[in-house]
C-alpha cells in the first residue's frame, strides 16, 4: 500500500491528481471551523459585491460569502457521492466477477438485462425515480449507485472473464474447488486493482450527475450550499457578477480533474490500462 | 580470402537498470558472415541470441543501448547510418523472418498484395512485371499452386505455408542475409523438417547468407554451417558445426549437448512391471467439443466427427504412458478429459476399483478429484499472480485434507522440500521465481493431492534444455517415492522416450499405435509412427531426417484421413476396431494383411532387426484394403 502511494505520487499528474483531491475532502471536513462567515447568513447590505479583502470571492445575490459557501458548497455532493461509489462498485463489482467467472447462459442471459439498462437515458430515469422517491440523499444515494454499478459491473465482467480464462483458474477448477472459493481466491484479488481504479473514476462522474441534479434542482434543496445550486442560482448575472457562477464551477472542476487524475496515476501504478481496464 | 557480408566487433549492448546501472545483454560479441553461409546461433532463453541477430540489421528491442562496438553489414555500419538509410537496408538487403509469420503478415491483405507491396518498395517494375514476379517468387519457395495462393490471406494457409510466405516477401527485395529467429519453433515436426530442407536448398540455390537463431539443437544441426554458442551475452564458443557438436570444446556447451534428450537413447527405465495394479483404464472414448444446437437438431444435421473418437488405454500403477501427436490431434484433449474438464461423449474413463471418471469436475466427489491431478504446460500462466508460493500449495492441502494453518505451512514446506526448493519460497510469488521454478512448484502442487494418477500437459515445453532436464528428473524421482501413474503429453518424442513405459502415438483424434516405447521406438510399424519419428532431427550434423523419402511424401500428400475412412468403412463391416495386436501389448491401429502382422510379431521378438528393415512399402498398403 505504501509503495503504491509513493508510485503514484513519483508521478506529477499523480501528485497533482491526489493533492486536489485530498484538499477537497479536508475542506468539506473541516469547512465550519474555516469559513470565515455563515454560508446561509444573508445580508442584504452586501449584495453581489466584487471579491475583495472582506469577501475573498464576492457575495451573492442574496448578500452571502460566496468564498464559505463553495467551502461548503462540496461537502453534500462529496458525501452522497462518496457513498454511492462505494455501493456502485461492491455491487457492480460483485456480480461482474460472479456473472465473469460463471459465463455461459446465466452470463448471456444477465447480460442483455444489462444491456437495457446502458441504452436507457439514465438522467431521465434518475429524475423520474426522484421525483417520485423526493430528492433527499436516501433517494439519490441507492439511485446512483445501482446505475453506475451497472456500468462498473460490465466492465469487471470482461475483466473476470478474462482471468477466468487463465490456467490457474482452471487448475482451481480441476482441482475440484466449489465456485465461491474460485471466485474469493482466485478471481477476485486480480481484480482488484480494475476495481479500485473503477470505483475512482465512477465516483467522479457521479459528482458531476449529483451537480448537475442539483442544478436542474433535483439535487440539493435551497438554501444548502451546493456547487450546482450556486450554479444555477447565479447563472443569470454571469455578465455582471461572475464570480457566482465562476467559483462554484472552478471547485467542481478541480475536484473532478483531481479524481480522474488519482485515478489515473493509480491505474498506471498497478499496471492497468485505463483504455482497455484489463491488466496488461 | 571472402569479404564478410555480416561483421559484428565487439558489440556490447545493455540497459540501464533502476540506479543508473549499466547491464549488459551482449558483453563483446564479434562474429563474422561471409555471403551464401550460415551461421546458426543457440542458447537458452535469455542468453542474448535474438538481440544479436537484431543488432545486425541495426535494431535494438526498445530499452536497449549500444554500449560499443560496430555491426556492419555489407560495408555499412548498420548503427551509425541514418533512420532513412538503415530503413531502405532492412526488407531489402537484410530481412527478417520472426517466429510467428502469420502475425507477422497483415491479415487484412492477400499474400500477392502484400509481396507486391514489397516489390514496388525495393524495385522498380511495371504492374504486369511485378504479378508475375510474385507467382515466381511464390514459386521459388515452393508454394503449391502460386496463382492461387498469391490471392489467399493469410489464415487461409497452413503454419508451414505462412513461414514460406514470409520468405518469399523477403526474397522480394532480392535479400543478400536473412535472419530467422526460431521460424520453426511453433510448427508441428513434420512440417519443420520440411521447412528446413527448403531453407537448405534456398540457401544453396540463391547464395543468401543466413543467420539462424534457434534453442534447438537439432535444427542448427540440419541447416548450420557454423554455429555460434551464446551464453548470459556472450559467446562461448563458435566453429564449424560439426565440429562443435562431434567435440564441443567450452564447458557448457558439452552440458548443453549431454542435457538435449536424444531419441535413439534407450530408455533408462526400470522393467514394467507385469502384475502392477491397473490405476487408469480407457475405453472406447469419444470427446466431442461440438454440441449440436437446437437448429441442428430441427435440420437433422448429421453429427459432426469427435475430435477424439475410438481411444481405448490403459495404465498400472508407478508406470507412465506418453501420448504423442502433432497440434490437433487430440492428445490434450484426451488429457482434459480424465482431468474432467471437458465431459466424454462416448466410451469409459475409469480409475482402479472402477471408479468412473466419466462425470466432469463439479460431479466427481472429493476422493475421486484428489487421485487425478494436473499439472500445466505453462507453470507461469497456471500459479496466481496475486498468491504466495504458501497460499498455491496449501490450496490442495486445505481442500483434500482439510489441513490448516501451521499444519497446512509445515506440508507445504515438505512439498517445497520434495521439489528442491527451500522453504524461505513459501513467502514468495510467482513473478519472483524462475520459470524452472515455477513448473517445480506446480508439479508440488499436483503431489500436494498424493495423487495415483498425474497428468503432464507438455510440461517441459517452455523450459529450457538443461532446466528440462532438472524436471523430468524430478518426475521420475517423485513417481518412484510416490508410485503415481503419469500421463505425459508431449510433441517430443525424444522426451517421451526418456520419460515413459508406454507410448500412444495419435492422429487427428485417434489412436495409429500404441505399446511399450522400447518396442514401438525401435520398431515403429504405422506409417504415421514412421512419418513422425523420422521428422525429429537430432543434435547430430550426419543425420538425415526421413521425411525426404518419397514413399512418406506421398503419404503425407495422400493424407490420413483418408486412412481413417477406410478403417471406418472397415469398422462397419467387421463391427470391430480395426487392430492388430504384434504381441506384448503393441497394437497398431491399420489396415494391414495378417501376413504383414505375422512378420510384425516375429520381428517384434527380435530387437536386432532394428528399424530399417521395416519395410519402407509397407507405407503402400495404405489405400490397399484389408484382407
Amino acid at each position: 500500500m505504501m509503495n503504491l502511494l509513493q508510485t503514484v505520487i513519483s508521478r506529477p499528474s499523480g501528485a497533482l491528481g491526489l493533492g486536489l483531491t485530498l484538499f477537497h475532502v479536508l475542506m468539506a471536513l473541516f469547512a465550519p471551523w474555516i469559513a470565515p462567515y455563515d454560508p446561509t447568513m444573508q445580508n442584504a447590505d452586501a449584495i453581489l459585491l466584487a471579491p475583495s479583502f472582506e469577501h475573498w470571492m464576492g457575495t451573492d445575490t442574496l448578500g452571502r460569502d460566496v468564498f464559505s459557501r463553495v467551502l461548503h458548497g462540496g461537502r453534500l455532493a462529496i458525501a452522497v457521492t462518496f457513498s454511492a461509489a462505494v455501493i456502485a462498485t461492491l455491487w457492480g463489482g460483485f456480480a461482474g466477477i460472479f456473472f465473469g467467472t460463471v459465463g455461459g447462459r446465466v452470463d448471456e442471459f444477465s447480460m442483455r438485462i444489462v444491456d437495457a439498462f446502458l441504452s436507457m437515458p439514465w438522467l431521465l430515469f434518475l429524475l423520474l425515480i426522484i421525483s417520485i422517491g423526493g430528492a433527499g440523499p436516501v433517494t439519490i444515494i441507492p439511485t446512483l449507485g445501482f446505475f453506475y454499478g451497472v456500468a462498473i459491473l460490465r466492465v469487471v465482467r470482461g475483466a473476470a472473464m478474462q482471468v477466468a480464462a487463465r490456467d490457474f483458474v482452471t487448475a482451481a477448477k480441476a482441482r475440484g474447488e466449489r465456485l465461491w472459493p474460485v471466485i474469493a481466491r482466485e478471481v477476485f484479488p486480480n481484480l482488484s486493482d480494475i476495481l479500485l481504479v473503477e470505483g475512482a473514476m465512477r465516483w467522479s462522474w457521479m459528482l458531476l450527475a449529483f451537480s448537475s441534479l442539483s442544478f436542474l434542482g433535483f439535487g440539493a434543496t435551497p438554501p444548502t450550499p451546493d456547487w450546482g445550486l450556486m450554479v444555477a442560482q447565479e447563472r443569470g448575472l454571469l455578465s455582471t457578477a461572475p464570480w457566482g457562477v465562476f467559483w462554484p464551477c472552478f471547485a467542481l472542476s478541480s475536484l473532478i480533474i483531481g479524481i480522474n487524475l488519482l485515478a489515473d496515476a493509480i491505474g498506471k501504478a498497478l499496471g492497468l490500462d485505463r483504455a482497455t481496464a484489463i491488466a496488461v | 580470402m571472402t569479404k564478410s557480408l555480416i561483421n559484428i566487433e565487439d558489440l556490447s549492448v545493455g540497459f540501464i537498470a533502476k540506479g543508473g546501472l549499466p547491464t549488459p545483454v551482449l558483453r563483446q560479441v564479434s562474429l563474422e558472415l561471409v555471403a551464401g553461409e550460415t551461421l546458426g546461433i543457440v542458447g537458452e532463453s535469455g542468453s542474448g541470441k535474438s538481440t544479436v541477430a537484431l543488432a545486425m540489421m541495426g535494431y535494438l528491442k526498445p530499452g536497449l543501448s549500444l554500449f560499443g562496438g560496430r555491426a556492419v553489414f555489407d560495408g555499412n555500419d548498420m548503427f551509425a547510418l541514418s533512420e532513412k538509410k538503415r530503413a531502405k537496408l532492412r526488407g531489402s538487403s537484410i530481412a527478417l523472418i520472426p517466429q510467428n509469420a502469420g502475425q507477422a503478415l497483415t491479415p487484412t491483405l492477400t499474400i500477392g498484395d502484400q509481396i507486391d507491396e514489397a516489390l514496388q518498395l525495393h524495385t522498380d517494375l511495371s504492374g504486369a512485371e511485378r504479378a508475375a514476379k510474385v507467382v515466381e517468387l511464390l514459386n521459388r519457395v515452393r508454394l503449391p499452386e502460386p496463382a492461387e495462393i498469391a490471392k489467399r490471406y493469410p489464415h487461409e494457409l497452413s503454419g508451414g505455408q505462412q513461414q514460406r510466405a514470409a520468405v518469399a516477401m523477403a526474397l522480394a527485395g532480392n535479400a543478400k542475409a536473412l535472419l530467422l529467429d526460431e521460424p520453426t519453433t511453433g510448427l508441428d515436426v513434420t512440417t519443420q523438417a520440411h521447412i528446413l530442407e527448403f531453407l537448405r536448398e534456398l540457401a544453396r540455390e540463391m547464395g543468401v547468407a543466413m543467420v539462424y537463431v534457434s534453442h534447438d539443437m537439432g535444427v542448427i544441426a540440419r541447416v548450420a554451417d557454423r554455429v555460434a554458442v551464446m551464453y548470459s551475452g556472450e559467446i562461448v564458443e563458435e566453429g564449424p558445426t560439426r565440429r562443435v557438436l562431434r567435440e564441443p570444446r567450452h564447458e557448457y556447451t558439452k552440458n548443453l549437448l549431454a542435457a538435449i534428450p536424444r531419441l535413439d537413447a534407450p530408455n533408462k527405465r526400470p522393467n514394467l512391471r507385469p502384475d502392477a495394479q491397473q490405476t487408469l483404464k480407457l475405453d472406447d472414448v469419444a470427446i466431442s467439443y461440438h454440441k449440436p444446437g437446437l437448429l441442428d437438431r430441427l435440420l437433422r444435421r448429421p453429427a459432426k466427427r469427435p475430435n477424439v473418437e475410438h481411444v481405448s488405454l490403459g495404465l498400472k500403477r508407478g508406470q507412465t504412458i506418453g501420448l504423442v501427436g502433432e497440434s490437433g490431434s487430440g492428445k490434450s484433449t484426451i488429457l482434459r478429459a480424465i482431468a474432467g474438464l471437458v465431459e466424454a461423449q462416448g466410451g469409459e474413463i475409469a480409475l482402479a476399483g472402477d471408479q468412473a471418471l466419466t462425470a466432469p469436475v463439479g460431479r466427481r466427489d472429493r476422493e475421486t478429484l484428489r487421485r487425478v491431478q494436473m499439472i500445466f504446460q505453462n507453470a507461469d500462466a497456471s500459479l496466481n499472480p496475486r498468491q504466495t508460493i504458501g497460499e498455491i500449495l496449501e490450496a490442495p492441502l486445505r481442500l483434500y485434507y482439510g489441513k490448516k494453518g501451521k499444519q497446512a505451512e509445515g506440508k507445504a514446506a515438505e512439498l517445497l522440500g520434495a521439489v528442491r526448493l527451500p522453504a524461505e519460497y513459501l513467502r514468495r510469488f510467482p513473478s519472483q521465481l524462475s520459470g524452472g521454478e515455477k513448473q517445480r512448484v506446480g508439479i508440488a502442487r499436483a503431489f500436494a493431492a498424493n495423487p495415483e494418477v498425474t497428468l503432464c500437459d507438455e510440461i517441459t515445453s517452455a523450459l529450457d534444455v538443461s532446466v528440462q532436464a532438472t524436471a523430468l528428473e524430478l518426475l521420475s524421482r517423485l513417481q518412484q517415492e510416490n508410485g503415481s501413474s503419469y500421463v505425459f503429453v508431449s510433441h517430443d518424442l525424444a522426451v517421451v522416450r526418456a520419460v515413459s513405459d508406454w507410448v500412444a502415438v495419435l492422429y487427428q483424434g485417434r489412436l495409429c499405435e500404441v505399446g511399450p516405447v522400447e518396442k514401438v521406438y525401435a520398431n515403429p510399424f504405422h506409417p504415421y509412427t514412421r512419418l513422425l519419428m523420422g521428422a525429429v532431427l537430432r543434435p547430430d550434423p550426419d543425420a538425415v531426417p526421413e521425411i525426404l523419402n518419397e514413399v512418406d511424401l506421398k503419404v503425407q500428400e495422400c493424407g490420413y484421413s483418408k486412412l481413417w475412412a477406410e478403417i471406418d468403412m472397415e469398422r462397419t463391416k467387421s463391427k470391430q476396431p480395426l487392430q492388430h495386436d504384434l504381441g506384448d501389448g503393441h497394437v497398431v491401429y491399420f489396415n494391414m494383411s495378417p501376413e504383414s502382422v505375422a512378420q510384425m510379431r516375429v520381428k517384434g521378438r527380435d530387437p536386432a532387426a532394428g528399424s530399417n528393415s521395416v519395410p519402407r512399402s509397407s507405407a503402400d498398403r495404405v489405400l490397399e484394403p484389408a484382407e
